[in-house]
């Protein structure tokens, strides 16, 4: 088996003057779960797509598990699962008969299908609306049939464009858990979000996107390392005490320090944040000023990705 | 070969997949009805007696094969709709994820309306036996009618199916057929002779894909209305009745095929 199940080299994707995909990068591990970071518009589904077999790209290479993916796509569709942000299942058939078909296309012969079907409604909680409409469905409902449709048979690689964009947190548990019990049978996960929660729950390894590459590629430890080191954060118990904090946090850290009026906070970056974090206490001690809270934290990735890209995840890209 | 045998299993899940749509959605298929009777039982019943057949006759025995054309005309629309349907939802994302012969969608879909189509016919070939309206050239012509009827169809699918391609919004496709198919079944044969008409339409009338078809079936159910003005079209009607869905068919096809390959840009 391939080292790694999904490889991407400077895939280029032109609609017209703009580059959906400019020199879009990527390798995942066969394996592991593979973040896909960035704000809509930022090029993450069309990457999918591309990979999927679903897109033709202008340039560059895709493999998925070591077979050209714009070369022999038949070969690649017999190893991918996809589901996208639009639930992907026929409304007008129940939500059983729609596993069955996804079953024989998959040359399921028709016990199997039916077999296979009732054990993955029973695993996703469906099987007492086996007999609906899948139009019927909640909006959770859908999206848990439709990850079930990409588990019909277990994919070596699996697609999730934004899986969870839109429900509710228990519904995107139950997505979580299918994923994870995926992963553990080994299949290759890339996962698609605007949540950074979610990359950072599931995908081992992120890639931040914007405007169609690659800007920054780690473990989300690594990626928040590198927007600098930890913080120390003091909050005031008085607003007019904020200055006099803001002085002595400056100067023991030998740094600029960012004040929060609202939150009555200061906090600033530091290098080692033991050593800083007992300076400061001294030196409030010293200047006799008793505070609320104090204490040290790692940057979220909210915080990396406005730093890796110039602008919040939930913000649109500007094109 | 293999190939082949797998691209018709497959075409043969998919025109499953939307002869199920009709079953758990009756509703649908009872509007889908009504239409067509309620034309044989309007123009039959409360038109018919002041409309005149050329060269004489019952104007519901007329009046018939024009209600079968016109009924696959207008199967344009519920084609359209269910690929615009597809087109616009996720779900032909997945089936072309899939190990799927690219055929199957197209293939399954065009069955599909032809067996439809198949029924549409036997429920229309009823009502019409109700009426009074019946066959009266054997059979074995008759069953050549109904193929005829059915092979306008098939080019009517195609049309509808690169309508839905292109138009990819069901609601939009629905408001175009109507303006497109109107037109079609007023000026044509179906529902009055057109040498009946002013000069240019009745020609129009003449050469209408729809009065090719149903001219070529009323004589062979030898069904009134066959006058004719003696020219080219009237005189031609059987040639033209196969000629028209093949042309148009040899149009449409490689259009929808085209537009189905260009969801991949």
């Amino acid at each position: 088996m391939a080292d790694h199940a999904i490889v991407a080299e400077g895939l280029l994707k032109r609609y017209g003057d703009k580059k959906a995909l400019n020199g879009f990068d990527l390798a995942v591990r066969t394996g592991t779960v593979h973040g896909v970071l960035g704000p809509n518009g930022a090029g993450k589904t069309t990457a999918v797509r591309a990979l999927c077999t679903l897109l033709r790209f202008d340039a560059g290479r895709a493999e998925i598990c070591g077979i050209d993916v714009a070369g022999q796509p038949a070969r690649v569709r017999e190893r991918i699962g996809l589901t996208g942000q639009y639930a992907a299942v026929d409304e007008q058939l129940s939500g059983r008969q729609n596993l069955v078909m996804f079953g024989r296309l998959l040359k399921l012969r028709p016990a199997a299908a039916k077999r296979r079907a009732d054990e993955l409604l029973a695993q996703f909680g469906l099987t007492e609306a086996a007999g609906r409409n899948a139009g019927q469905y909640s909006g959770g409902m859908r999206r848990r049939l439709d990850l079930a449709a990409s588990m019909v048979i277990v994919p070596q690689v699996l697609f999730l464009d934004e899986p969870t964009t839109g429900l509710d947190p228990r519904s995107r548990n139950q997505v979580w858990d299918a994923v994870r019990s995926l992963v553990a049978e080994g299949t290759t996960v890339l996962l698609t979000t605007q949540y950074l929660e979610e990359a950072d729950q599931l995908a081992g390894r992120i890639s931040v996107v914007d405007t169609g590459r690659v800007v920054a590629e780690g473990t989300a430890d690594e990626l928040k390392a590198k927007i600098g080191g930890d913080r120390v954060e003091v909050v005031v118990r008085h607003a007019d005490e904020l200055a006099a904090v803001a002085d002595i946090v400056g100067r023991v850290c030998h740094s600029v320090p960012q004040t929060d009026r609202d939150v009555r906070r200061v906090g600033t970056q530091v290098a080692d944040r033991v050593a800083a974090l007992t300076g400061v206490v001294r030196a409030l001690h010293e200047a006799g000023i008793a505070v609320e809270d104090i204490g040290t934290r790692r940057p979220t990735l909210d915080e990396a990705f406005l730093q890796l890209t110039g602008h919040r995840a939930n913000e649109e890209a500007t094109a | 070969m293999r190939r082949l045998r797998l691209a018709a299993a497959d075409g043969w899940i998919m025109t499953r997949r939307n002869m199920s749509h009709l079953v758990r959605t009756p509703e649908e298929m009872v509007l889908y009805f009504a239409l067509p009777i309620m034309f044989v039982l309007v123009f039959g019943y409360v038109f018919g007696s002041g409309m005149s057949v050329p060269g004489g006759g019952d104007y519901r025995e007329f009046l018939l094969p024009g209600v079968f054309a016109m009924t696959m005309l207008y199967g344009m629309g519920a084609t359209g709709t269910a690929v615009a349907v597809d087109a616009g939802r996720g779900v032909v994302d997945r089936f072309r994820s899939m190990p799927v012969a690219r055929s199957a969608l197209l293939v399954g879909r065009s069955t599909a309306d032809l067996m439809r189509a198949a029924l549409e016919m036997s429920v229309l070939v009823v009502c019409g036996l109700l009426v009074g309206w019946e066959w009266h050239r054997g059979i074995g012509r008759a069953l050549l009618a109904v193929a005829l009827v059915l092979a306008l169809r098939v080019a009517i699918t195609w049309i509808g199916i690169y309508l839905g391609l292109v138009v990819r919004n069901a609601d939009t496709v629905g408001t175009i057929v109507f303006p497109l198919a109107f037109p079609l079944t007023a000026v044509s044969n179906v529902f009055t002779a057109p040498e009946l008409m002013p000069g240019w339409l009745g020609t129009l009338a003449e050469w209408n894909p729809l009065s090719a078809t149903v001219a070529a079936i009323r004589e062979l159910f030898g069904n009134p209305g066959l006058a004719g003005t003696g020219s080219w079209a009237t005189e031609n009607a059987m040639l033209l009745a196969i000629a028209w869905p093949v042309v148009l068919t040899a149009v449409f096809a490689p259009l929808a095929i085209r537009s189905y390959q260009r969801l991949s840009r």
